[in-house]
């Protein structure tokens, strides 16, 4: 059998690069709690849709757990205040997409407790799917992943489409992040709740929790802990970047695509992160809002890396003073990991909900440096790498001649998520993924 | 990439777009690694056919490295990544394994700067250029100078006299022979040259090979040359410079168009490894049809960019006016390439012919 398992590979998708992961740094590192920041910065716009509205005043006390802001509409979620403390300011704050965004700035009390004084106890059985779908978006969820995207609206799909299976995405593909790791070890009860929910919610019929088969063991301590009477599996897949794109991850498990111009849902599919759906399990019983997620704070900057929960709002400065910042050697830091992640321009930036990672590279590295640029010598590198098979090499030759709408007409750019491939493998080091931004960026502002 | 002083703390970020980081295949290392790749097949040459391949190779480097910080000096560019990248360095070096090693070395440098200048710099340099330029270079020696150019030395094991470096050096930049040595003493047909030659004589294949210039399978030394030259390909498939598709689609197609008429006529038609370890198949199977600028880029594109040349190969060797055809076959090519891209574009995830998700 063990000579059988060389040959048998686990499921996966086609193309796709092999980045070194960088977990072991953080890997059997168990989920920590770390002493409030003097200062939580909670922006209003942390999530896809319409920014939330604020409930509060400045000068108003507010508890851990209690509402502070209000969704606005169906497409947005209300935020809770991570701490007990007062409003101290609404202002504008940077944030990591670049310019400064209205947030509520809280001070946090002395010595405040680390418990939830705000609960509201709910009968999960008692529940309809309406209700739980109500119940997802007061708790202010969203795609705890990177995406952002309200949690709540994926459990309603378009009319006319019926959601048959639930993917649990537990990949992690992307190098340094670990938090998904160790939910899936630490957090499994509740996460197996958050899919009997979304199970109930949607009506799916079955639900396969997908992880990358560098994280055996917690697909070995699932496959323990999961009911037999509940319709869950927990499935290994490829460790192959960008296995935990919701398209790749679907090809993987289900052998199916995703139309293209499509969502999930148009071949009955909804994807969930194992993240979010372990808080999910774990506040609606409760009642409770999201304040904190975990977070992996990891690279070769950082002294003590680790696994944190963490309150959503507290400014990077803080948390990297927590584990050992080398401010003389840091050369760049990342929220969320090194292949999609955004670099911020100040450490005043808060961690938001969509932050699952925050990794700090030395200045040396061999990856910040040495970053000339070549003319393209058509290797085809792009092409075998890309996950979705465009033509990164023509594309960024288009690029270079402006032709953008022809990226966009002929050559599908709008299918580009930018996971990254393409500019990684490439040895010229043309910043491909940087092209396309900036075209689908100016063709966006043409068709406005 | 911007420096960034982050906010009051006197602490530097840097901001660049994602991804942060990239595999460490930079153009400059994949260069090295193809004049590494070459090392074994230039050695087997050298004991073959003397010094002359050596000196060949210096000339070439030493022209092709002028002529390219020439044009970036005249084009106002930065003259040291472009010598930086070697490319021109893998231009000259297959370029100079490609002639005769007895060829005059005005013919060389007449080469190399039709090669950099024309054909690579005037179309905007590495990245840019439709064809091979060695191979354009080549070919520009080729119709130009004939006789100078299918000139060949024996294999050492053949030749009456062997040429000293210092004989070579001479031959090749005064155009003198040793003394009391004939030309012929030095040179002998190439196996093509002489395959072709005693097929139109109307001689059979089995007459033909009781020639002491036959080996194995190709000619005597030749055949080595070949073999350590696919060393070298395969050295460069293990470190993932090249991928299989065009020197796999090349050779085959090059074995089953030559088998076909071998089986069909074996007197008049040699066998297919003769093809393969004769010439420049294998050289140009791995080293010459994969420079990628001037092939194809999509995977099925290369298939099909490869198997045409391995049969356009057989056919100008068979048919053709000139014995050998790897150079003709790879800048036809070349030209329908970016036609051939156009037509094997990737099917993009999501989509069907029909469009209907599977």
């Amino acid at each position: 059998m063990a000579l059988l398992s060389i040959f048998k590979r686990h499921p996966t998708f086609d193309h796709g690069i092999y980045p070194v992961e960088h977990k072991d740094l953080t890997a059997d590192k168990p989920i920590r709690r770390l002493p409030f920041a003097p200062e939580l910065v909670i922006p209003l716009a942390q999530h896809r849709g319409a920014p939330a509205v604020p409930l509060v005043k400045v000068g108003q006390e507010v508890v851990r757990g209690e509402p502070i802001a209000r969704a606005e509409g169906f497409m947005s979620v209300p935020m809770h205040a991570p701490a007990t403390g007062v409003i101290s300011a609404i202002a504008l704050a940077p944030t990591a997409d670049g310019p400064k965004t209205p947030a509520i700035v809280l001070k946090v009390y002395h010595a405040a407790s680390q418990e939830v004084l705000y609960d509201l106890e709910r009968d999960l059985g008692a529940m309809t799917p309406e209700e739980i779908v109500a119940a997802v978006q007061d708790a202010g969820l969203v795609g705890l992943g990177g995406a952002a995207f309200p949690s709540h609206v994926k459990m309603k799909p378009p009319a006319g489409k019926v959601i048959e299976t639930v993917v649990v995405n537990g990949c992690e593909c992307e190098p340094y992040l670990t938090c998904d790791h160790r939910i899936m070890l630490e957090q499994s009860e509740a996460l197996i709740r958050g899919i009997t929910l979304v199970l109930k919610a949607t009506g799916a019929k079955r639900a396969i929790i997908g992880v990358e088969d560098n994280k055996l063991d917690a697909v070995a301590h699932l496959r323990a802990v999961l009911p037999k009477d509940l319709p869950i599996t927990a499935e290994a897949v490829e460790t192959k970047y960008p296995q935990g794109a919701e398209k790749m991850l679907i090809k993987s498990l289900l052998r199916k695509e995703v139309p293209i111009g499509g969502l999930p849902a148009d071949i009955g599919v909804a994807v969930y992160n194992v993240g979010t759906l372990a808080q999910m399990g774990d506040l609606l019983p409760k009642g409770r809002g999201l304040i904190e997620r975990v977070v992996t704070v990891s690279g070769p900057a950082v002294a003590n890396p680790g696994n944190f929960m963490v309150p959503i709002g507290t400014p990077l400065r803080f948390l990297l003073g927590q584990v050992g910042l080398a401010a003389d050697r840091v050369g760049e830091v990342i929220l969320g990991g090194p292949m999609m992640g955004m670099a911020v321009a100040s450490l005043d930036v808060p961690v938001t909900k969509a932050v699952s990672g925050v990794v700090a590279l030395e200045r040396e590295d061999p990856d910040l440096a040495r970053r000339k640029v070549y003319p393209c010598i058509k290797c085809g590198e792009c092409l075998k790498a890309c996950p979705i098979s465009l033509n990164p090499s023509m594309l960024g030759e288009l690029a270079l001649a402006r032709q953008y709408e022809q990226m966009a007409g002929e050559f599908n750019l709008n299918q580009c998520f930018e996971c990254g491939c393409c500019a990684y493998v490439c040895p010229s080091n043309i910043p491909l993924t940087q092209y396309f931004r900036i075209a689908k960026s100016i063709n966006r502002d043409q068709h406005k | 990439m911007c420096r960034n002083n982050a906010a009051g703390t006197g602490m530097s970020t840097t901001l660049v777009s994602s991804p942060h980081g990239s595999r460490p295949n930079r153009v400059d290392r994949v260069m090295q690694e193809v004049l590494l790749a070459l090392v074994p097949g230039v050695l087997a040459m050298i004991w073959f056919f003397g010094w002359g391949v050596l000196v060949n190779i210096a000339l070439a480097v030493a022209v092709a490295v002028a002529a390219e910080a020439a044009v970036m000096r005249v084009r106002r560019r930065p003259i040291r990544p472009a010598i930086g990248d070697y490319s021109a360095v893998v231009t000259a070096v297959l370029f100079a394994i490609s002639v005769p090693p007895t060829l005059p070395w005005w013919m060389t440098l007449l080469g190399m700067v039709f090669a950099i200048v024309l054909v690579k710099q005037l179309y905007g340099g590495i990245g840019y250029n439709p064809f091979n330029p060695a191979m354009a270079g080549y070919v520009f020696l080729l119709v130009s100078y004939p006789v100078a150019m299918t000139t060949w030395l024996a294999p050492g094991m053949l030749a009456e006299h062997s040429l000293s470096l210092m004989e070579s050096l001479r031959l090749i930049f005064a155009g003198a022979l040793p003394s009391g040595i004939e030309w012929d003493a030095i040179s002998a047909a190439t196996p093509l040259d002489a395959m072709r030659g005693k097929l139109d004589q109307g001689l059979a294949i089995q007459e033909i090979r009781l020639s002491p210039l036959w080996g194995d399978f190709g000619g005597r030394g030749w055949e080595w040359i070949a073999n350590w030259f696919l060393l070298g390909g395969v050295y460069l498939l293990w470190r993932r410079i090249i991928t299989w598709h065009i020197p796999v689609s090349m050779l085959s197609a090059l074995a089953v168009a030559a088998g076909v008429f071998w089986l069909i006529d074996p007197t008049t038609h040699p066998f297919p490894a003769f093809h393969l370890f004769s010439g420049a198949a294998i050289l140009g199977a791995f080293f010459i049809a994969t420079d990628p600028v001037s092939a194809c880029t999509t995977r099925k594109g290369q298939l099909l960019f490869g198997a045409s040349i391995g049969i356009l190969v057989f056919v100008i060797r068979t048919w053709g006016g000139y014995p050998d055809a790897v150079a003709f076959a790879v800048l036809l090519m070349n030209i329908a390439a970016p036609t051939i891209d156009h037509y094997t574009q990737p099917r993009v995830f999501g989509h069907t012919r029909d469009g209907v998700n599977r």
